[in-house]
């Protein structure tokens, strides 16, 4: 479904709609915000270095809120650190889109009963449109999670609300399965 | 092998230290709790407690130069709570001892020994945060961990975390 899907003709025409090129141009280049608060963001440091190189899809941590597109919540958010997420959060400027990694910033994760320092869900704070499960999330997790902030962008549409295209998303979804089983029949045949 | 328990050489040496102590402060300090994972005696008398550890540190029969680590206790059953500090004589006699001290569980304070190892410093302030017994004369009595307007020591068995902080609800 991506914008090269469409085709082009031999003379290099491409005919497609604004919001196709737009957002083609933004979900290719998710810039996130560097920063990490705990052992997530071990995982996504490895993520975004050679082995799994984030930069194939266009994502490169920018060191400034303001350069930012895309928030990844990578660790455990103490009470401390709750204010300092919100102000970060407030620094970037819109579109702006949050990943939630792993299970302390999802939920509050094995901290969630005894923890008194940790916030239970950065969601208490800040909107979240990705949740990745994990304790923390494996680096296919975090690629697959940045996938779905693509596939939110491409739901998106000029005087469309985040919520309604959140709302697409969710009834557009891919069971996965399906393809990877024909990636597994290739792979053996 | 005589009464069925011979004490390693460690706690021997252990024995050894705090036989010069008990000679210098006497009732100040209780009888020897001859253990073999943490051989320790308590201060009795909270207010001598900075002299006595200025004695080990500087004795040249003691030479405690080395507090590996200041933790928190709270004797709930006791309504008290108290200090446990691990002292090493580190390249130098190569003994160690653990000292216990005690104090009212509620406006209880004990002296601080800040100034006689800098290791106590932060872990006094840490045991402040977490326990809420004071350390007088400390140079910088503050929390260190939670924030400064936390409400509660998280560590007392009977705590309970509050309703929200700075409008951010707290628990699950």
């Amino acid at each position: 479904m991506g914008l090269l899907d469409a085709g082009i003709t031999k003379h290099n025409v491409l005919v497609t709609s604004v919001d196709n090129v737009l957002n083609w141009a933004r979900l290719s280049s998710l810039w996130p915000m560097g920063f990490g608060l705990a052992c997530c963001a071990i995982e996504m440091m490895a993520t975004n270095a050679s082995n799994y190189d984030l930069e194939r899809f266009g994502i490169f941590p920018r060191s400034s809120p303001r350069q930012s597109d895309l928030m990844i919540v990578a660790g455990t958010v103490t009470m401390k650190m709750a204010e300092r997420v919100i102000r970060l959060y407030e620094q970037m400027p819109e579109p702006r889109y949050v990943l939630s990694m792993g299970s302390c910033s999802n939920c509050g994760g094995p901290y969630w009963e005894h923890g008194y320092h940790v916030l239970k869900g950065v969601d208490r704070i800040i909107p979240v449109d990705v949740y990745v499960p994990g304790c923390p999330p494996r680096p296919e997790s975090l690629i697959g999670g940045l996938m779905k902030v693509q596939e939110l962008i491409r739901m998106e549409q000029i005087g469309i609300s985040r919520a309604d295209a959140l709302k697409k998303l969710a009834e557009k979804s891919v069971d996965p399965q399906s393809v990877i089983e024909t990636e597994r029949k290739v792979a053996h045949a | 092998m005589e009464e069925g328990h011979v004490l390693s050489h460690s706690v021997q040496q252990s024995a050894a230290a705090y036989a010069i102590i008990h000679d210098k402060f006497g009732d100040a300090v209780t009888a020897f709790d001859a253990n073999e994972t943490m051989p320790f005696f308590e201060v009795l008398d909270t207010a001598v407690w900075p002299e006595i550890a200025l004695f080990m540190r500087d004795n040249p029969k003691l030479k405690f130069n080395y507090m590996a680590c200041l933790s928190g206790v709270d004797y709930q059953s006791e309504d008290k709570v108290g200090i446990v500090c691990n002292l090493e004589s580190l390249g130098q006699l190569n003994h160690k001892i653990a000292v216990k001290v005690k104090c009212a569980r509620t406006g209880g304070s004990i002296p601080s020994v800040a100034g006689v190892w800098h290791t106590a410093n932060w872990h006094e302030r840490e045991a402040y945060d977490l326990f809420g017994m004071l350390f007088s004369s400390h140079p910088d009595m503050r929390r260190i961990l939670c924030p400064d307007d936390w409400e509660g020591h998280p560590l007392l068995k009977d705590y309970k975390v509050q309703e929200s902080y700075h409008g951010i609800k707290v628990p699950y």
